[in-house]
């Protein structure tokens, strides 16, 4: 593939906030979604006519059912405590990605239509009239949030630019604009239940072939069961642990786990996807489909639980929204949490001594872990607040026995996004992705240099991914990023309680 | 009566009822408008109790701005606490008799005044200085500081080079209170800070003043991380269910 033209960041001794460039990243955008691709979540295939009016009756609506909104836009004091905090900022030096710039490019349409200082005096208080430009400044800068909530931790007022984002790309939808990459993953998971279009003949074969290869590698009859009624628990991983690396890993560790519990499983052919892309156009009709998709799988094969795999908006739409969605999860076992997420599983597991480790089958690797941004501020694992960030920790540690942590303020609620979050994870974005690597990019490169750090773990798929794709443009090695479970594949005991 | 007391009585009522309806509509709309999901900042905490100490520490702490950037967090303490403690002093020429508390706080109130004109001075100099947030400053974001500053500074001219005749102002609003009008001193100074303060009451529920109640009702920190534990439904999700579903 032909590498976009641009220019790598430098890393530097330290995180520097950058300059102010304007404009720098006006171009880009990605891709619109085609009519049929749009038609198919019902929203209009191509620009509306009206769309200036349909656009600010959309604004009023979301108005009206989301708190949020109605408070973010009325409360920011403009302190600029946002400015720096967000990764395509810092990355880019263009200030629309100030959090609190991006927030305005809604905010003064906000202004103009719905408050009696905008109506009378706009040029005071920044409101403006809806233009081409303006819907232009959307689809670009809207796509340039990753929905991480960075922002949304340093503002006084907890305002959070993912919800105005996901407002503005709401909007976008209803008047005709939709990005391609998100649509498009969306009318697959309706139709075919992942995000990759595998269907579930082919589904079945990838799980063949990693039976074998994990008998190859182990001599063990480690199993991937589909679509195995009455099974005790239903996993919903990403689908790219289905193909990609070195997410593949995650799954096979995820299996081995399940094996050597003794703890029956399956996965789903129907709802074979954990990663709900609806999250990403806040849309909450689409958001429930995919995650009714999820409650019928588990009742269809009368499972008594539900575990998560490695996936980090995925984690956020189960820990946070399905019971809303989807629930009532009466039907499932009441002693274990609904949905649980795959490291806790695993952390129960080895407290309870239920499966043994061995550290130094990972001992050719120093390991830091990447706080995925959807799991650290918008989720949790296990009973108290911060589990999010122990539990995943404790997995490791337990796995290998070499483990530092990147410096504090790029880890746990603080943590960086990989910049490929919030559905950008799409090639026609890669100098806003690598660019938005950055603040990550600097804080691993700070751990390599003094602990000599090799290895980079995460538990979510967005991050793998776009981690193997920017890793190389920092001059770091792709297999730098490793899955949580893959180390816990590594050190796993297989056969040694029976 | 002299037609400045009519004038200034009026504008007062009138800055007063503005304020009070404007603010007590938007409250109103907060409270009513549903938050469909639960989206607290994680981590958050678990229990109701924790989500008011949570509350509480924005409020008096300001706890996420001192996370954010501690020079910002200095001058936004100084200008609150000081708006704090000259807002409790002003209290004695509404009461009487004045209550005890209020008669301790009197002398820290001149400081108070001081201290909110440094740190307004402070806030300022940053709006000024900083490119990042002269690009996100607007001129109602100018004018907002100047307007405090002016109501500062008036008031503290009032203080100490004035010297108005307190005990007939306090008969003024005392007036005001019980629909009993007394005449306003004739004090040029004493005018322009009434009339300032008229100008923020009347602003607050159109602008980012805003922040004050809103920071009770922003989801982000003020709900519950129970998710898993409570089913949260808002009444227009609820109305999707059972409308066409599979399940
Ligand atoms: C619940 C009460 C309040 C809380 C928790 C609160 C909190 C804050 C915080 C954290 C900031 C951001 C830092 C800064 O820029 O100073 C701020 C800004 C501001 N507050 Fe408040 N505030 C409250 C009430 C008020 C009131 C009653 C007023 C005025 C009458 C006010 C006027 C302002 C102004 C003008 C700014 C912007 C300062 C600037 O331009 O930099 N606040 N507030
Ligand atoms: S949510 Fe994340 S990506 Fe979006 S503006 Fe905030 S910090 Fe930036
Ligand atoms: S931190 Fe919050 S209040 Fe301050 S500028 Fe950013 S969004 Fe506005």
């Amino acid at each position: 593939m032909a590498k976009v033209e641009f220019k790598v960041p430098a890393v530097g001794e330290y995180l520097e906030i950058p300059d102010l460039q304007p404009g720098v990243m006006a171009k880009s955008a990605p891709f619109k979604a085609a009519p049929r691709h749009q038609q198919a979540l019902g929203f209009p295939g191509e620009l509306v006519e009206n769309w200036e009016e349909r656009a600010v009756a959309k604004l009023g609506e979301l108005l009206s059912k989301y708190r949020s909104l109605r408070v973010h836009l009325d409360a920011c004091v403009k302190c600029g405590s946002c400015a720096d905090k967000c990764h395509y900022f810092l990355g880019t030096g263009d200030p629309k990605n100030m959090p609190v710039a991006r927030q305005d490019l809604l905010r003064s349409i906000y202004r103009r239509h719905f408050t009696l200082a905008g109506k009378l005096f706009p040029r005071l208080v920044g409101a403006r009239d809806l233009d081409p430009s303006v819907l232009e400044e959307w689809y670009s800068y809207f796509h340039q949030c990753s929905q991480c909530r960075r922002c949304s931790v340093f503002c006084p007022y907890g305002i959070d630019t993912a919800e105005i984002s996901m407002a503005a790309r709401e909007i976008l939808d209803e008047i005709g604009v939709g990005q391609k990459y998100c649509n498009e993953i969306l009318g697959k998971v309706h139709t075919i239940g992942n995000n990759l279009g595998l269907p579930a003949p082919a589904l079945a074969n990838t799980l063949e072939g990693l039976e074998e290869d994990v008998k190859e590698d182990t001599g063990v009859d480690v199993r991937f069961p589909l679509d195995v009624q009455g099974a005790e628990v239903l996993l919903i991983p990403p689908s790219a642990d289905f193909f990609a690396e070195p997410h593949i890993d995650g799954l096979i560790g995820y299996a081995k786990v399940f094996h050597q519990a003794g703890i029956s499983w399956t996965l789903s052919s129907y709802a074979s996807e954990a990663a709900n892309f609806a999250l990403f156009i806040g849309n909450y009709e689409q958001m429930r489909k995919v995650a009714l998709r999820i409650r019928k799988a588990a009742i269809d094969l009368k499972v008594k639980r539900i575990v998560v795999g490695e996936c980090g908006h995925a984690w956020r739409v189960a820990y946070s929204f399905w019971n809303t969605l989807a629930g009532p999860f009466d039907f499932l076992d009441p002693r274990y949490p609904v949905p649980q997420h795959i490291i806790e599983f695993t952390h129960d597991l080895i407290e309870r001594g239920a499966i043994k480790l061995d550290r130094e089958a990972n001992d050719h690797m120093r390991v830091t872990f990447h706080d995925s941004c959807n799991v650290a501020r918008a989720t949790r694992m296990g009973a108290r607040p911060g589990g999010q960030f122990v539990l995943p920790r404790e997995v490791i540690k337990a796995s290998c026995n070499h483990f530092f942590d990147m410096a504090p303020e790029t880890i746990g609620e603080k943590t960086f996004c990989c910049g490929g979050g919030g559905g950008l994870l799409t090639d026609e974005l890669l100098e806003l992705r690598v660019k938005g690597a950055l603040p990550r990019m600097q804080a691993l490169r700070e751990v390599q240099q003094e602990h000599g750090v090799t290895h980079m773990a995460a538990i979510c798929a967005i991050c793998k991914s776009q981690f193997s794709k920017v890793l190389p443009y920092y001059e770091f090695p792709m297999e730098t990023i490793v899955s949580v479970h893959q180390l816990v594949s590594n050190a796993i005991q297989l056969g040694t309680n029976s | 009566m002299p037609i400045m007391t009519v004038i200034y009585a009026l504008l007062l009522y009138g800055a007063a009822a503005v304020f009070g309806l404007g603010v007590s509509y938007r409250v109103l709309t907060y409270a009513r408008t549903p938050a469909p999901l639960k989206i607290p900042t994680m981590p958050a905490p678990v229990t109701r109790t924790g989500v008011v100490f949570r509350v509480a520490r924005e409020v008096a702490l300001f706890e996420s701005l001192f996370k954010s950037s501690k020079w910002t967090w200095i001058f936004a303490v100084m200008f609150h606490l000081g708006l704090l403690l000259e807002v409790v002093r002003h209290l004695r020429y509404f009461i009487q008799p004045i209550w005890f508390w209020t008669v301790l706080v009197q002398p820290f109130g001149v400081y108070g005044g001081v201290v909110m004109v440094v740190g307004l001075l402070g806030l300022l100099g940053r709006r000024v200085l900083i490119a990042r947030v002269r690009y996100i400053s607007q001129p109602s974001d100018y004018l907002m500081l100047l307007l405090l500053l002016g109501i500062g500074l008036s008031g503290l001219a009032i203080k100490f080079l004035d010297h108005t005749d307190i005990v007939s102002f306090k008969a003024f609003v005392l007036g005001l209170l019980y629909f009993d009008w007394q005449p306003l001193p004739d004090s040029p100074l004493l005018l322009a800070h009434l009339s300032m303060v008229a100008a923020l009451l009347i602003a607050f529920p159109f602008s980012k003043l805003l922040h004050a109640p809103g920071v009770f009702f922003s989801p982000t920190r003020n709900q519950v991380d129970d998710a898993r534990e409570r089913r949260h439904l808002a009444p227009w999700a609820a109305q999707l269910e059972g409308a066409g579903d599979e399940v």
